[in-house]
C-alpha cells in the first residue's frame, strides 16, 4: 500500500478509522515518509505526534502509555516513550521531564468517522528542529 | 598523596571497635594529616562480631563486613589481614609483626580486644571443645557437627554450652540451629545472671526450655569427658552427675588480650586491661587502648557500645580535640531463638529508695520490670523478658522523668500511640552508635534528610544492633510531619495509595477496569506509573488475559506486545524453557525459526535463549511456530516469574542428592504467568555446592540429604543480595507449599516495583515475620493465600496462543494501521561476528554510527 500526501499539501488524509485506535491508546500511521502516532482519548480527542521518539531515535512512540499530568494547576494529556520514559504534553509535543525534547505534532481530526491527519505539520521534534515551522499552535477536533 | 609530616598511626586488632576508629579519623581529618596501617590476625576485614549467629540462620559471613570496603579503598588506610602483631618498642615506636616485619609508628592504638576463655576445667582442649568469638570459631564448630552428623546419622547430636550468659544462649542458639541438642549449664541460680533479676530469670528458662534447650542452673561443671581418641564424649558435674556431649561450647566469658601492653610495660588493671585515662592514652602518651582491651575508669567493658565511645574519643583526641570518655552502661537487647531479653540502666534497682513496678504473665511468658526513683518520677533502668519491644523507646528515657503511669509501658501493647514521640532531644535513641533523638530530629530539619535511610546514613543511628530502629522512624516521621514535609506514599500524582493499600482496595471492591478504579480510587487519566500497576494487580487477582477488555492500553510495550523491546523499536522474543531443559528437537527448531525471521540469537543468564530483532508485525508469526513446536511465552516481558535457573542434580551429577531439574521444571510450570510487583526467579540447586546460583534468586532452594532448604529475598542487579534461610529439610510439598505462600503474601503486600529482598528488608518484623505467616498462619491469611495460588496455576494460559487464537487481539500487532505489512522503514542493520546489530540513524543518547 502506498500513501502519498495530497497535491499542494492542501489535503487532509484518511489514515484510519477511528475504531482502529483503542481509547486512551495509540496507533501508528504511515503518512507518505511520516510516521505519525494517532492518540485517542477516552472522550475521542485526538492527537497527532510523532512516532519517532526524539530520544532514542527509535520509532516507537504510539507503544507509549496515555495518560494525564498535572502542569501548572492544568490537567494536560500526555504521552509517555516507551524507551526512556520522558513524558510529553501531547497538545504541543512539548516535554514534561526533559527540558529541550520536543515531539512534532500533526493536525488532525475526525471526519465521518474517520480519522484523517492535516496537510501540516506543526511543531518539530529536536533532531529534525530545521525543517519544521515554530507555529506551535494545533487543531484538535473532535 | 603522603607527605612528609604525615603521621602513621598503626591499629593493633581489625574488631568492630579498630573499624570505628579508622571510620571516626578518616571521617574528620579533613587536611589528610594521618595515615592509617590497621593490622588484624582474622583473614577479613572487620565484622559485625554481634551478629556471629546470624551465620547459622543462611547470613554470608560477607554480609557481616562493616560499612562495605570503601574505607579499605582510601589511599591512607592500610588493612593487614591475617597478621599478628607481636610486639612493641616504645623506645623507637615501632611494631613487629608474626611475618618478621616491624613497622613504625608516630601513635599506636591497641584494639586488640578479648579472647573467648576456656574455664580451667579438665578436658577443656579435647577435640569437641570449642569457644564462641570469631567467625572462624563458628565455621569451625558448623564444619565439626556437620562431620559429626555423618558419622552419626542413626542418632541425635548432643550438645553441651558452658555459661548461661548473653553469649551462651547465643551459642545455644546455633548448636539448635545445626540440630544439636543442647544443653545450657550455668553456674550461678539463673540465666543471664548479668542482666536479669530472679524473676526475669524464671520466665527466661522457661522460654528457652520451651525451644527444646535444655537449661541446668546451679551447677558447676568439673570435667570433659572423653573417649581413648581425645574426642568429646560427656560433661561431668561437681554432684558428681553427667551427661553425653558429642560438642562442647565454652561462654564463660571473655578476657583481655592484654599481652602486648604486659610485655611492653604498659600497667594493666586489676582484671587484666591496659590502664588508660578518660581520652583512652595509656602512660605512654603515643599509645592509646579502645575497646574490650582497655581498662577505662578501673573496669574492662565487653560491649560494643563503649567501645565505639572509646574509638570516638581516641580519634577526636588525635585530631586535636578534648573529647573524653563519658562512662557507658550496660544496657543490652538480645534475641535469641525469637526470646527477647532486655535490660538496661540500673537494672538490679541498686540506687537507694528506689521502686519497682513489674509485670509477669507465665502463661505468655513475659516478665517486665522498671526501676524507677524513690518518687517514682524518673526511670532509672528496667529488664524486659519475652517481650522486649518497649526497649527502644524505654532505654533512653532512662534518667528521664515519665511522662506517662510506667505501667503504660509494662502492660501488652495498647492502641494508644507509642511512646517516645515526645523524648527529648538529648535522650540517647541508639546507643550503639550514642545517636540522640534531637540528632535524628535534627538530620530531618537540618540536614534535609526525607527517609528513614536518608536519616540512618546521614546520623549512623540504627546501623549496627537495628534494635532502635523503630524508634528512629517515629521520629523522623514526627520531624518530617512537623516541618510540613508530607510522607508521600501514594504511587503518583494519581493515586494517594500505595500499591498495596491499592491491591487491597481493589481486591474488596471487585473493580476490574481502570477507568473504574481510577474514578473510585484516583484522579486524573493515570500515567506510566499507575496504569501497569494497576494491570498487574488486576492480573494477580485473575482477570484474565493481559491485553483482554481495556487493559491493552495499561501495559508497558513490553506487556503490550508480549517481547522486550529493544533499542531501535525491535522487539526480542524468549520462549519457556523450563528448569533450562531443551531436547536436541527444541534446540533445533528454535535455531530454525531465529534463522528464518533472522533473529540475533543469545543464551540469557537464566538458561533460556533470546532472539532479537523481531518487529512488531513479525511477532505473531514467530510465536506460531514456536508454539506449533511445542514452545509458549516464556514471559521475559513481564514483571512475573521468568525463569527456574537449575543445576543437573542427583539425575546426572555425582555429587547431586536431589532431583534438581524435576523440581525446577515443577515449580516453572506452576508459577509461570504469576504477576508480581517485579520480577520473579528462582534457582534451585541439587547440593550444597550451589552450582545454579539458587541463593541470587527471590526463591532459591538447595538440596539437602532430607529435602529441601528455603532461602528467599535474593537477587542479582544493581544491589546485589544473597537470599536468607527462611526454612530447612521441606519435603516437595512443604517447600511448594511455601513458596505459594512467601509469593502470595509478597504480592499483596509489595510496593511498586519492590523486588523481595528490598520488601523481606522493610517488612516489619523481617524473616521472623515471614516465617510465621509462612509457617504458623499468624495472620489467619494461609488458607487464602494458598487458595490465590491454586486460582492462578488452575487459570494459567500461553498468553502467545491465547493473542494467535484472538482476531482482536491479533489486529494491534501490526506496524502502521494504515500499512500493516510495510516494515518500519529506518531500521538499518549490520553484522558482527556473523549475526545483525542495529545502526542507529540518530538520536541524543544513541550515537550516530558512520
Amino acid at each position: 500500500m502506498k500513501i502519498t500526501p495530497g497535491e499542494g499539501a492542501v489535503d487532509w488524509i484518511r489514515v484510519c478509522a477511528l475504531d482502529a485506535v483503542p481509547r486512551d491508546g495509540a496507533v501508528a500511521v504511515l503518512v507518505g515518509d511520516a510516521q505519525v502516532t494517532v492518540v485517542r482519548l477516552a472522550d475521542d480527542t485526538l492527537y497527532a505526534v510523532s512516532h519517532r521518539d526524539p530520544v532514542s531515535g527509535a520509532n516507537v512512540m504510539a507503544r507509549g502509555i496515555v495518560g494525564s499530568a498535572t502542569v501548572d494547576g492544568v490537567e494536560v494529556p500526555t504521552i509517555t516513550s516507551p524507551m526512556f520514559k520522558q513524558v510529553y504534553d501531547l497538545r504541543d509535543g512539548r516535554c514534561l521531564t526533559d527540558r529541550g525534547a520536543v515531539l512534532a505534532t500533526w493536525e488532525v481530526r475526525l471526519h465521518g468517522g474517520d480519522v484523517e491527519i492535516g496537510p501540516t505539520r506543526v511543531g518539530a521534534g529536536s533532531a529534525t528542529a530545521a525543517d519544521g515551522p515554530t507555529d506551535t499552535e494545533v487543531a484538535t477536533t473532535s | 598523596m603522603t607527605s612528609q609530616s604525615q603521621q602513621h598511626v598503626v591499629v593493633a586488632g581489625a574488631g568492630m571497635v579498630a573499624f570505628r576508629f579508622v571510620e571516626a579519623l578518616r571521617a574528620r581529618d579533613d587536611g589528610d594529616r594521618f595515615r592509617v596501617t590497621v593490622i588484624g590476625d582474622e583473614p577479613r576485614p572487620p565484622y559485625d562480631r554481634v551478629a556471629l549467629t546470624t551465620y547459622f540462620t543462611g547470613r554470608d559471613p560477607e554480609d557481616l563486613h562493616l560499612g562495605g570496603d570503601e574505607i579499605w579503598r582510601d589511599p591512607h588506610v592500610t588493612l593487614r589481614k591475617g597478621t599478628t602483631v607481636v610486639a612493641v618498642d616504645r623506645d623507637t615506636q615501632r611494631v613487629s609483626t608474626d611475618r618478621g616485619e616491624g613497622v613504625d609508628y608516630d601513635h599506636l592504638v591497641l584494639a586488640t580486644g578479648s579472647y573467648a576463655a576456656r574455664p580451667p576445667v579438665e578436658g577443656r582442649d579435647l577435640r569437641g571443645c570449642f569457644v564462641y568469638r570469631t567467625i572462624d570459631d563458628v565455621a569451625e564448630l558448623r564444619g565439626y557437627v556437620e562431620t559429626l552428623r555423618s558419622a552419626h546419622s542413626d542418632r541425635p547430636l548432643h550438645g553441651v554450652v558452658v555459661g548461661g550468659g548473653l553469649l551462651g544462649l547465643e551459642a545455644a542458639g546455633a548448636l539448635q540451629a545445626l540440630g544439636v541438642k543442647s544443653t545450657v549449664v550455668e553456674f550461678a541460680p539463673r540465666l543471664m545472671p548479668l542482666q536479669v533479676d530472679d524473676g526475669g530469670g524464671a520466665v527466661l528458662r522457661s522460654l528457652i526450655e520451651d525451644l527444646g534447650v535444655s537449661v541446668l542452673t546451679d551447677t558447676a561443671t568439673s570435667q570433659v569427658l572423653g573417649e581413648r581418641r581425645g574426642v568429646v564424649e560427656g560433661m561431668r558435674f561437681a554432684d558428681g552427675s553427667s551427661l553425653p556431649a558429642d560438642v562442647v561450647v565454652f561462654a564463660t566469658g571473655v578476657r583481655p588480650r592484654d599481652e602486648l601492653a604486659c610485655s611492653a610495660g604498659l600497667s594493666v588493671g586489676e582484671r587484666g586491661g591496659v590502664v588508660v585515662d578518660a581520652s583512652c592514652v595509656t602512660e605512654d602518651p603515643a599509645i592509646s587502648a579502645i575497646g574490650e582491651v582497655a581498662c577505662i575508669e578501673g573496669r574492662v567493658w565487653g560491649l560494643v557500645a563503649p567501645g565505639y565511645t572509646m574509638a570516638e574519643v581516641a580519634a577526636d583526641r588525635l585530631l586535636g580535640g578534648d573529647a573524653s570518655f563519658p562512662g557507658a552502661d550496660s544496657s543490652t537487647k538480645l534475641k535469641l531463638l525469637g526470646v527477647d531479653v532486655a535490660s538496661f540502666g540500673d537494672a538490679f534497682g541498686s540506687a537507694p529508695g528506689c521502686l519497682e513496678v513489674s509485670y509477669a504473665d507465665a502463661v505468655a511468658g513475659v516478665y517486665k520490670k522498671l526501676v524507677l526513683s524513690d518518687d517514682a518520677r524518673t526511670l532509672l533502668g528496667g529488664i524486659l523478658v519475652g517481650d522486649a519491644s518497649s526497649y527502644a523507646a524505654l532505654r533512653p528515657m532512662v534518667g528521664q522523668q515519665l511522662r506517662t503511669d510506667p505501667s503504660a509501658y509494662l502492660v501488652p501493647a495498647t492502641d494508644g500511640p507509642p511512646p517516645g514521640d515526645d523524648l527529648p532531644d538529648d535522650a540517647t535513641v541508639c546507643s550503639c552508635n550514642n545517636v540522640s533523638a534531637g540528632a535524628i530530629r535534627g538530620a530531618v530539619t537540618d540536614q534535609g534528610c526525607c527517609s528513614v535511610a536518608e536519616v540512618k546514613a546521614c546520623t549512623r543511628a540504627g546501623t549496627s544492633c537495628g534494635s532502635c530502629l523503630p524508634l528512629v522512624k517515629r521520629l523522623t516521621d514526627g520531624a518530617l510531619e512537623d516541618a510540613g514535609i508530607s510522607v508521600a506514599k501514594g504511587m503518583c500524582e494519581h493515586f494517594e495509595l500505595t500499591r498495596a493499600e491499592l491491591f487491597h482496595a481493589v481486591q474488596v471492591t471487585g473493580l476490574r477496569t481502570f477507568s473504574e478504579i481510577i474514578e473510585r480510587h484516583g484522579r486524573g487519566r493515570g500515567c506510566d506509573i499507575c496504569k501497569p500497576v494497576v494491570a498487574s494487580i488486576l492480573a494477580s487477582l485473575g482477570t484474565g488475559h493481559i491485553l483482554g477488555d481495556d487493559r491493552g492500553t495499561l501495559q508497558d510495550t513490553n506487556d503490550h506486545m508480549l517481547a522486550n523491546l529493544q533499542k531501535d523499536g525491535t522487539y526480542s522474543v524468549v520462549p519457556r524453557i523450563p528448569g533450562g531443559e531443551v531436547t536436541p528437537d527444541g534446540l533445533i527448531e528454535i535455531g530454525r525459526i531465529a534463522k528464518e525471521f533472522d533473529l540475533y540469537t543469545k543464551i540469557t543468564g537464566g538458561q533460556r535463549i533470546d532472539l532479537f530483532g523481531a518487529r512488531v508485525e513479525q511477532l505473531p508469526a514467530i510465536w506460531r511456530q514456536l508454539v506449533d513446536a511445542g514452545f509458549e511465552s516464556g514471559h521475559a516481558y513481564g514483571k512475573s516469574l521468568r525463569t527456574v535457573k537449575s543445576c543437573v542434580g542427583s539425575s546426572w551429577c555425582r555429587y547431586g542428592v536431589q532431583d534438581s531439574v524435576g523440581m525446577a521444571v515443577l515449580l516453572e510450570l506452576r508459577y509461570r504467568g504469576l504477576r508480581s510487583p517485579h520480577k520473579l526467579k528462582l534457582g534451585v540447586s541439587g547440593c550444597a555446592r550451589e552450582c545454579a546460583e539458587a541463593r541470587g534468586k527471590d526463591a532459591g532452594v538447595i538440596a539437602t540429604d532430607n529435602g529441601w532448604n528455603l532461602y528467599v529475598g535474593g537477587n542479582g542487579g544493581f544491589t546485589p543480595r544473597h537470599a536468607t534461610l527462611l526454612a530447612e529439610d521441606l519435603d516437595d510439598d512443604g517447600l511448594i507449599r511455601a513458596i505459594d505462600r512467601f509469593f502470595i503474601y509478597y504480592i499483596r503486600t509489595a510496593d511498586r516495583l519492590q523486588r523481595t529482598a528490598a520488601w523481606l528488608e522493610e517488612l516489619p518484623g523481617g524473616i521472623e515475620h515471614l516465617r510465621e505467616v509462612v509457617f504458623d498462619d499468624s495472620l489467619g491469611i494461609a488458607a487464602e493465600l494458598d487458595a490465590a495460588m491454586e486460582r492462578h496455576v488452575a487459570s494459567y494460559r500461553d498468553e502467545w496462543s491465547d493473542v494467535l487464537d484472538d482476531p482482536v487481539k491479533l489486529a494491534r500487532f501490526t506496524s502502521f494501521v494504515n500499512a500493516a505489512e510495510v516494515p518500519d522503514p529506518d531500521l538499518r542493520y549490520e553484522t558482527t561476528r556473523g549475526q545483525r546489530r542495529p545502526v542507529l540513524i540518530s538520536g541524543d543518547r544513541l550515537e550516530v554510527r558512520s
